[in-house]
């Protein structure tokens, strides 16, 4: 039954030039779905989640949620229908705070961020919940610091920071540890156990480990193409997704 | 760079209470300024009158370019604009009520600003520069061709507005009109130092660093934009008007690209993004426009280029801007 579903994407089509990105890409999520996309370089993870986002246009396929068709929805409509993302590489304001960053998020969540008069620090409620974000990914000791002051482990904490303080119901997550020194990447899960039960989340990640312990379900991008979506226990098993990935993973599960 | 590190706590731990107290001082500073000048130069009143209306331009450039990062050449139609409305509802509509033009300059200077923004919001980076270019001389050759208003190349004259509330007469030696340009500066400084601070100017910072980080985050980064470009318009449709009244005439050259152009290299000399910066490079240019080139008239625009030169290589966040960033530094240095 479709209603179940917060999240459909059907027979999505990409093609740049005579490159297919995406080919015939369909997948749907329920309500607390942890999903992994996982891909060699190249296979058009990001892609996808920019063709779902609307940040680029797609040649065929239709995107849902929660029921709604929105291929056409712009991508500021598509967050209003709770569509949020990260990005592969960390996108913030370099000269802002991150209790700046999370206060500007929240504001435009609760549509207040046109206000002209007052300051965010006014508003009731704000300390609380900045407060509260910037706890559960500790952050709490550079929240003054400008963004270009912090560590990129830290940048990338703030990024799942903001994707939370827009309280999606769907979540896309480009590589949330890509970049991250491997001493940092147990804030990143830990951040990722606390996210909302009944959020869908897609993470797109690279590292194994960490996505055998995040996923309930992984799905195999290769070359445009899904070629595996089923459980964690199978993914190493699959003969196409060995081939895909030239055995590596099937042999070892440790690939960062 | 260090010395951006050396402050990571200092200047941005945010209070509504901090903001208001600096903005007082910036006010306080202001005031004591206009005092100043109104004492020691009483014979270049206008001069300084001409000065805090073009101020109210590069602020009203500072909105756009510094807070939102567009860049334009031609911003001086949004001044221009002002400017004519006033004084054609003066000279053709017998609107002479001293508030009443500012109101309408305002309020014709924030249509030029939405009309040219729609435009100019449409490219991006180089492309934008070129519709800011296009957008001044189309309103140039405009204010050309409908002569029959705006007097043309002759200008607009006869511009007689009444005594402010009924009791102070424009005089001859600008007194009036100097006060009166100090009025609508420090309410204009007032109003812009709560908005940049508002969820709104911070909204505006965001999309001047990364436009696609604000939209998916699901904020219009074009509707604000063009709602800026809008206030932005407003005020310098306010100085435009203060030329009108304070001047009694309009000349093609407050639409001119020769202007927009000053504009923004005022704004570069003083440094983007701060409001302060705005004074500061409206006056050292304006110094040297007037009294340098009385010294050296052949010389002084050479001076103005090698000044300038020397600020964006040697301090590319403007006078203000690097004295702000340094400050903290040598102040430590010394205690
Ligand atoms: N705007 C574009 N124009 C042309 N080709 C593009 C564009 N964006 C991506 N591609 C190509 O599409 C393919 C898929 O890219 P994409 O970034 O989606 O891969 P990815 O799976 O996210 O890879 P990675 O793991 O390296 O992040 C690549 O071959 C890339 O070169
Ligand atoms: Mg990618």
């Amino acid at each position: 039954m479709s209603a179940d579903f917060v999240f459909e994407v059907d027979n999505l089509e990409k093609n740049f030039g005579g490159l297919a990105v995406t080919r015939n890409v369909t997948l749907a999520m329920r309500p607390g779905d942890r999903v992994a996309l996982i891909g060699p370089n190249g296979a058009g993870k990001t892609t996808f989640v920019n063709l779902v986002t609307g940040h680029l246009k797609p040649d065929s396929g239709k995107v849902r949620l929660g029921g709604n068709d929105v291929t056409h929805f712009k991508p500021t409509q598509r967050v209003h229908h709770g569509l949020v993302r990260s990005f592969q590489v960390t996108r913030l304001f370099l000269d802002m705070t991150p209790e700046e960053h999370i206060a500007l998020a929240i504001l435009q969540r609760s549509g207040k961020s046109g206000r002209m008069a007052g300051n965010y620090i006014s508003h009731p409620g704000m300390l609380f919940e900045v407060d509260e974000l910037l706890s559960t990914l500790g952050l709490t000791a550079m929240r003054h610091m400008k963004v270009r002051e912090i560590a990129y482990g830290q940048q990338r904490l703030l990024e799942i920071a903001l994707a939370m303080a827009l309280r999606p119901k769907v979540l896309l997550l480009d590589e949330p540890a890509a970049g991250v020194p491997q001493s940092d990447t147990g804030r990143i899960e830990e951040a990722l156990s606390k996210l909302p039960g009944d959020l869908a989340v897609l993470m797109i990640e690279h590292d194994m480990d960490l996505v055998f312990r995040f996923a309930k379900r992984v799905i195999v991008l290769a070359a445009g193409e899904i070629i595996f979506d089923g459980s964690p226990t199978d993914v190493t098993r699959d003969p196409r997704v060995r081939e895909a990935y030239l055995g590596s993973y099937g042999h070892d599960r440790n690939v960062a | 760079m260090t010395a951006v590190n050396e402050i990571p706590l200092a200047t941005s731990a945010p209070t509504g209470h901090g903001h208001l107290k600096r903005d007082l001082i910036g006010l306080a500073i202001i005031s004591l300024f206009a005092v100043l000048g109104y004492l020691v130069f009483p014979n270049n009143l206008a001069l300084l009158t001409r000065i805090i209306a073009i101020l109210l331009l590069v602020l009203s450039l500072d909105l756009v370019t510094g807070y939102c990062g567009v860049a334009t050449l031609g911003h001086a139609a949004l001044f221009g604009s002002g400017a004519y409305a006033a004084g054609i509802a003066a000279v053709h509509f017998g609107i002479t009520e001293p508030i009443t033009m500012v109101v309408i300059g305002a309020a014709a200077g924030a249509v030029a600003g939405l009309l040219s923004g729609a435009i100019i919001l449409r490219g991006h980076g180089l492309s934008q520069l070129v519709l800011s270019i296009a957008i001044i001389h189309l309103f140039h050759e405009a204010a050309n061709k409908a002569s029959t208003y705006t007097g043309g190349s002759d200008g607009l004259s006869g511009i007689a507005p009444d005594a402010v509330f009924g009791l102070f007469q424009f005089d001859l030696w600008g007194r009036t009109a100097y006060i009166f340009g100090i009025v609508l500066l420090l309410v204009v400084f007032m109003l812009l130092r709560q908005l940049v601070q508002s969820p709104f100017g911070m909204l505006c910072r965001g999309i001047k660093e990364d436009p696609v980080r604000i939209s998916a985050m699901g904020a219009s980064v074009r509707g604000t934009l063009l709602k800026m470009y809008t206030i932005s318009g407003a005020v310098a449709g306010v100085g435009g008007a203060l030329t009108a009244i304070s001047t009694q005439v309009v000349g093609l050259d407050s639409l001119s690209f020769t202007m927009s152009a000053e504009a923004l290299v005022m704004l570069v000399l003083g440094g983007t993004g701060s409001l302060y910066g705005a004074f500061i490079g409206t006056f050292v240019f304006m110094f040297f426009e007037d009294f340098v080139s009385a010294a050296n008239p052949f010389h002084w625009l050479t001076l103005v280029g090698a000044l300038l030169i020397a600020v964006v290589l040697c301090a590319p966040r403007g006078i203000y801007g690097t004295v702000v960033e340094r400050l903290p530094s040598l102040w430590r240095r010394r205690s």
